[in-house]
């Protein structure tokens, strides 16, 4: 299969999904199944996130959540105090990217290496847990806004309508705004990939030595990629505010491991492959919470077993491998088609 | 800068790593369009003093000067920018890119888009390797993935190439192309080479610097220093003389 086509079935399978999610699923959608569709689509957008900066810039942040967290309650924080969502959002998204390039500045340009990047990350994000999750009581409030401690902030405030701040999103309009939102962060992943700063970012993370010896500062575009990664998964963090309310969980340790485990499961080094992982796992999670099958439909324990099956039988991930299955499948139609290979007689014929 | 200075002139370059010293004051000056080739046995230090050259290693002491601008203390990529271009001992290159993104990185790095896209089919035209545009470096032999990474080098048209043991692990008829190529190449640029065979360095080569222990042991045209009693010793072996 060529490039181009491959690339075209690409985004004819994107703009089905996103048709599938924006139409066919609302019809007739109960508002669990649209509560749980902006769940999944903000986690996605997590999950999008750590597939651009690990597939691709191959920095392994263990702590993803970090970002997804702080957007979230910068959101809530700005939202309760300033009344305009939009702009709250905004500043929320804008916080997320802001914390991700001081952190990246320190670790990039203080030369960390792989491991300990990971360890750094997750550190960060446990200690945002920790700290949000001893803020309970009169003393921990920002304005208008109590932070909550363990019970996050359930006065977390709904998006309102463009220039209408007392017309508050419908669920169904939030479950819109988050797949639309993650469309929207897909094309910008794609798009930057595809420009000479991502083909760069792609070339230091297959080999930083001949990446800094024909000329590229490493740390700059690792710092570049790193700090787009905090952005989207700041919007995640948004859109889940904006679907539940925010709370200290979106930081923790939990939260962490299972954005790695969508991307594994998904096929690391593609964008599309962890958003399914993490529709797949989360749909799946759901599904055997709402079992009575004793011990055995434990959502973890499933989770553990299909995680280890990936790791072990499917290793490239779920995407790589359902189009790798594709391409042979195509390669083996068009061979009975009647094109065989050079110096293969036309085996085709010989068969009923 | 002054017009008089040298393309590269190297002064006292020490680099000790703990109590080992492995290059222990050389002194080196390269001119416009010269083509040098450095020998010594392993360990004598020539793939450090390359690596101080192009900002892999920051010397411990010493002085580094391209066209009469220090380049100590720079930051590697800096110093691919300044016109310094870098062929590393076992072959640098990006397995998961095919051979013609590999290049375009490299002249992405200086050009802009339409010019970046002509040089990088002049590389590997130069190199003779158009037929590979399409393949998975990774997937390359040997020799190969070294011809790659020389066509990245050769994109960036550098003034000054650094090349550690270029034809290692190439058969016959590639060392043959390899010593017309890096003679064509001191053309257009200064080049230095490391290397071990000796047929090549007398087939290329008008300049010799012999290493030794970290020091520079002889200096001269490459029939002079290969006849120096003291290059065979320490270099040829005993025996050899």
């Amino acid at each position: 299969m060529t490039v181009s086509l491959r690339s075209a079935l690409g985004f004819a399978a994107i703009a089905a999904a996103a048709f599938y999610a924006l139409v066919v699923v609302p019809q007739g959608g109960d508002l669990t199944t649209m509560i749980n569709g902006s769940i999944y689509a903000s986690y996605a957008i997590l999950a999008l996130s750590l597939a651009l900066i690990w597939g691709y810039g191959g920095v392994l942040s263990f702590g993803q959540a970090a970002f997804f967290g702080l957007a979230g309650y910068v959101y809530a924080v700005a939202g309760l105090n300033l009344g305009d969502t939009a702009l709250a959002a905004l500043i929320a998204v804008a916080s997320a990217a802001a914390f991700a390039a001081l952190l990246g500045y320190f670790m990039f340009w203080g030369r960390v290496s792989d491991v300990y990047l990971g360890v750094i990350t997750l550190t960060v994000s446990l200690i945002l847990y920790r700290f949000i999750n001893q803020t309970a009581g009169e003393e921990w409030t920002i304005g208008a806004a109590p932070l909550g401690g363990f019970n996050g902030i359930p006065s977390t405030p709904i998006m309102t309508a463009l220039g209408k701040p007392d017309e508050t999103l419908m669920p169904e309009q939030i479950y819109a705004l988050s797949v639309g939102a993650l469309v929207v962060c897909y094309l910008i992943c794609r798009l930057v990939i595809a420009t000479r700063f991502g083909r760069a970012v792609v070339a230091i993370r297959e080999n930083p030595v001949r990446a800094e010896l024909l000329g590229y500062d490493t740390r700059f575009y690792k710092l570049g990629i790193f700090t787009l990664g905090g952005a989207i998964a700041g919007v995640g963090g948004v859109a889940f505010a904006n679907s539940v309310f925010v709370s200290p969980t979106m930081f923790n340790l939990q939260t962490n491991g299972q954005v790695i485990i969508w991307v594994i499961v998904g096929g690391l080094g593609t964008l599309a492959g962890p958003v399914i992982g993490c529709f797949a796992m989360l749909s799946l999670s759901t599904w055997l919470g709402s079992l009575d099958g004793g011990g055995w439909t434990d959502p973890n324990l499933v989770m553990g077993v299909v995680l280890t099956f990936c790791v072990v039988a499917l290793r490239k991930g779920l995407l790589p491998t359902a189009l790798g299955l594709g391409e042979r499948l195509f390669a083996v139609a068009r061979e009975r088609m009647g094109a065989p290979k050079l110096g293969e007689p036309r085996a085709a014929e010989d068969r009923p | 800068m002054t017009a008089a200075a040298p393309l590269l002139e190297a002064r006292d370059l020490v680099m000790r790593f703990g109590d080992v010293t492995a290059v222990g004051g050389v002194s080196m000056t390269v001119g416009e369009g010269e083509l040098r080739c450095l020998i010594g046995p392993n360990g004598a230090g020539k793939s450090t003093f390359f690596k101080m050259l192009s900002g892999q290693l920051r010397p411990t002491s010493g002085a580094v000067a391209l066209r009469g601008r220090s380049i100590v203390g720079l930051p590697a990529s800096r110093i691919a920018r300044l016109g310094v271009g870098v062929k590393t001992q076992t072959p640098s290159v990006f397995d998961g890119l095919t051979v013609m993104e590999s290049v375009r990185i490299a002249t992405d790095a200086l050009l802009p888009p339409q010019l970046a896209r002509r040089r990088a089919d002049e590389a590997l035209e130069r190199m003779r390797i158009p037929h590979l545009a399409g393949a998975t470096v990774g997937l390359l032999a040997h020799g190969q993935r070294q011809l790659v990474e020389l066509a990245m080098v050769v994109a960036q048209a550098p003034d000054l190439i650094l090349l550690d043991e270029p034809a290692a692990g190439m058969t016959g008829v590639e060392v043959d192309r390899l010593g017309d190529l890096i003679v064509e190449l001191a053309r257009s640029s200064s080049v230095i080479v490391v290397e071990h065979d000796m047929a090549f360095i007398r087939r290329i080569a008008r300049t010799v610097t012999v290493f030794n222990r970290g020091q520079v042991l002889a200096e001269g045209p490459a029939a002079e220093v290969m006849a120096d009693a003291r290059v065979r010793d320490v270099y040829l072996g005993k025996d050899a003389a």
